[in-house]
């Protein structure tokens, strides 16, 4: 076995992997507010990248603020999402639930497409595209800055969870009615989750679609960050980091191997055994809360 | 006449417990199977083979998942997978040698055994983690089939139906095809229809209200989510076999993808979870909506009343079809099936407001 190509798929999957917790910190953030799995993170991930093209290639706003104007954008569109549609959910069994996200999903994907054009489109972040070299370990320079923007955003989520609205949005996550008699608005903090997932999509989006292009695949990452949600636990904010890094180097170092033996898509296998043994054998997830059942 | 209950007083149970026990439903039900029997002779070959076809064999497929989501309630996101491993059994069993007969029942064993694999992880979990687990093995099966070469027919490969008899009528003219495909449908509303009504279907239902409380009254819920696996899994590799020589006859593995799983699961959620007549609205609607709405915009595209560009065009169904899930989760959470019984209450006791029961 060639260590060297060992270490460069092992660095280059753990940065994939923090990239994917970017984009599965929006769904650990909703999930534990409201216990709404959002199935339509990973469209609007591509809503966030298409609106960063949008301001920045056809209306020429420098890429910082086409950022910036898409984190507020996002942060609206999180509210409004909830206001319109989950909010009118709550009680409905989770099938109905699951199945709203995923219409959005839907309609999202069509929306971006069908307004700004199908064809991918190259987001320019401004990175430099030579690959760091360590040694004789090839280092992509976008992967990088997006596992250290994954790090920090994990980070950034833990410390706001200490602060006075992050307060309030953990006290919803242990319980609504609890938290409803102290006189917290749960309906304000469930908005702002949805707010904050907004802004991880925007993360997630510029990142995703630097790497490669903005077009509807950004939504495919649904299905690596779901592996790492349900491994990291459906409400817990570390999981999203050690799962993240699990799922990255597993689906890198795997199908390295693998891939030139059964020709190709193994990283989907991977990403569907880790969801599936994690589900069987564990299915709360490395750090996620148990769930008890009453009768 | 008007009154459509009246006269009707049911003195045996046998009577009031039959399918239509009122006598105006059946009159419409028989009315409804002569139309769809005498279909052929009235519409045009495209009306019948791109429209009628694949909606009574989605409807089939949809009313497979009913079985298990409606009625079992176990959630099931990875069905087209089971879709497709019958139809990639039943076109390998044909290609041996085995009649179609044969080969259809093939294609449903190899079905319910591999979809009671699915099920096993239901045995453990259940709701948003079944979701995700049928998700999972959706992609695997996806997985093997393009990469066995033996089962796909080598990458990229479509796999094309052999010419095949069934009751010694061979299925090549349009008409036998359709005749095939809602004799299928019949047979498995029919067994819809029934399976409430006999105990197994209580007991499923028992497993669905909630399965601590099943077994406390000795109804073993992993038995019974089991079964709910392997009969939906059955009738479902049977539908994906018809649909695999009824409508597609030549198959890639594209055509049984995530999203056609998506799709089923929203045949029949907005038709009505539960319901077999939700089972045939929401195939009509899912499946034949975007394609009505793609061809209205495309004839106003084409006349220049309003700038519409080809790629937006391209995406429209993919939106409406969002658009209409979100709608009718939000307004009519019962979907179809609950609009068309308040419509049909309302007429069968016009000119009243009210039964008396």
């Amino acid at each position: 076995m060639d260590i060297q190509f060992l270490l460069e798929l092992m660095i280059n999957g753990a940065l994939t992997g923090l990239m994917y917790s970017l984009v599965a910190l929006g769904i650990v953030l909703i999930y534990k507010s409201s216990g709404v799995p959002n199935l339509a993170q990973g469209a609007m991930v591509m809503i966030a990248a298409y609106l960063i093209w949008m301001f920045a290639h056809l209306m020429g706003v420098p890429i910082v603020f086409a950022i910036l104007l898409a984190v507020v954008s996002m942060f609206l569109f999180g509210m409004v999402t909830e206001r319109l549609l989950l909010r009118k959910m709550v009680g409905q069994p989770t099938i109905m639930v699951v199945m709203l996200t995923l219409g959005l999903e839907s309609l999202l994907r069509g929306l971006g497409p069908g307004l700004l054009g199908a064809s991918p489109k190259s987001l320019d972040l401004g990175l430099d595209m030579m690959p760091i070299i360590i040694g004789d370990v090839f280092i992509n320079r976008e992967y990088l800055v997006g596992g250290i923007i994954g790090g920090l955003m994990v980070a950034g989520a833990l410390l706001f969870f200490r602060t006075r609205i992050g307060t309030k949005l953990r006290a919803v996550s242990d319980d609504h009615i609890s938290s409803w008699s102290v006189g917290i608005s749960v309906e304000r903090a469930v908005a702002i989750s949805w707010g904050l997932a907004g802004i991880s999509a925007v993360a997630a989006g510029a990142m995703w679609g630097s790497v490669q292009g903005v077009d509807w695949t950004l939504t495919a990452l649904l299905f690596p960050a779901v592996a790492v949600v349900i491994l990291g636990g459906l409400d817990s904010i570390y999981g999203v980091f050690v799962a993240g890094l699990i799922v990255g180097i597993l689906g890198s170092v795997i199908p390295g191997f693998v891939d030139p033996l059964v020709g190709g898509g193994t990283r989907d296998v991977v990403t569907s055994l880790i969801i599936l043994l994690t589900i069987i054998f564990r299915p709360h997830g490395i750090f996620g809360r148990e769930d008890i059942e009453r009768v | 006449m008007f009154y459509r209950l009246s006269g009707i007083k049911h003195t045996r149970y046998a009577s009031s417990r039959a399918l239509w026990p009122v006598t105006a439903d059946r009159r419409i039900m028989q009315v409804l199977v002569a139309l769809a029997l005498l279909a052929p002779f009235f519409l045009s070959d495209l009306y019948l083979t791109s429209y009628m076809l694949p909606w009574l064999i989605w409807t089939a497929a949809a009313l497979s998942l009913t079985l298990l989501m409606g009625m079992a309630g176990q959630l099931h996101f990875g069905f087209a997978a089971v879709l497709a491993i019958g139809a990639y059994t039943s076109i390998h069993l044909t290609r041996a040698g085995v009649p179609f007969e044969f080969a259809l029942l093939g294609a449903g064993l190899m079905s319910a055994f591999i979809g009671v694999i699915f099920g096993a992880a239901a045995l453990r979990v259940k709701g948003l983690y079944l979701v995700m687990a049928t998700l999972a093995m959706q992609y695997l099966v996806e997985w093997v089939i393009i990469n066995v070469p033996a089962i796909s027919g080598g990458a990229q490969a479509t796999l094309s139906t052999p010419d095949v008899t069934f009751l010694f009528v061979p299925l090549q003219s349009d008409a036998s095809l359709y005749y095939m495909a809602l004799l299928w449908t019949v047979v498995v509303t029919l067994l819809l229809l029934n399976i409430k009504r006999t105990s197994f279907g209580r007991a499923l239902v028992a497993v669905r209200d909630k399965d601590f409380a099943a077994a406390v009254i000795g109804v073993d819920p992993v038995k019974y989510k089991l079964l709910a696996f392997f009969a939906a899994s059955f009738l479902g590799g049977v539908t994906g076999a018809i649909l695999a020589f009824c409508y597609y006859q030549a198959v890639t593995p594209e055509q049984f993808g995530f999203n056609v799983s998506i799709q089923l699961v929203a045949m029949v959620l907005v038709g009505g979870l539960g319901s077999v007549i939700g089972a045939y609205l929401g195939a009509g609607f899912v499946l034949l909506l975007p394609i009505v709405l793609t061809n209205v915009l495309a004839f106003v595209a084409s006349y220049e009343w309003m700038p519409i560009s080809f790629n937006l065009i391209a995406h429209i169904p993919l939106m409406v079809y969002g658009a209409l899930i979100i709608g009718v989760l939000l307004y009519e959470p019962l979907g179809l099936a609950k609009i068309y019984d308040n419509l049909r209450k309302y007429f069968v006791v016009w000119p009243f407001r009210h039964t008396q029961s």
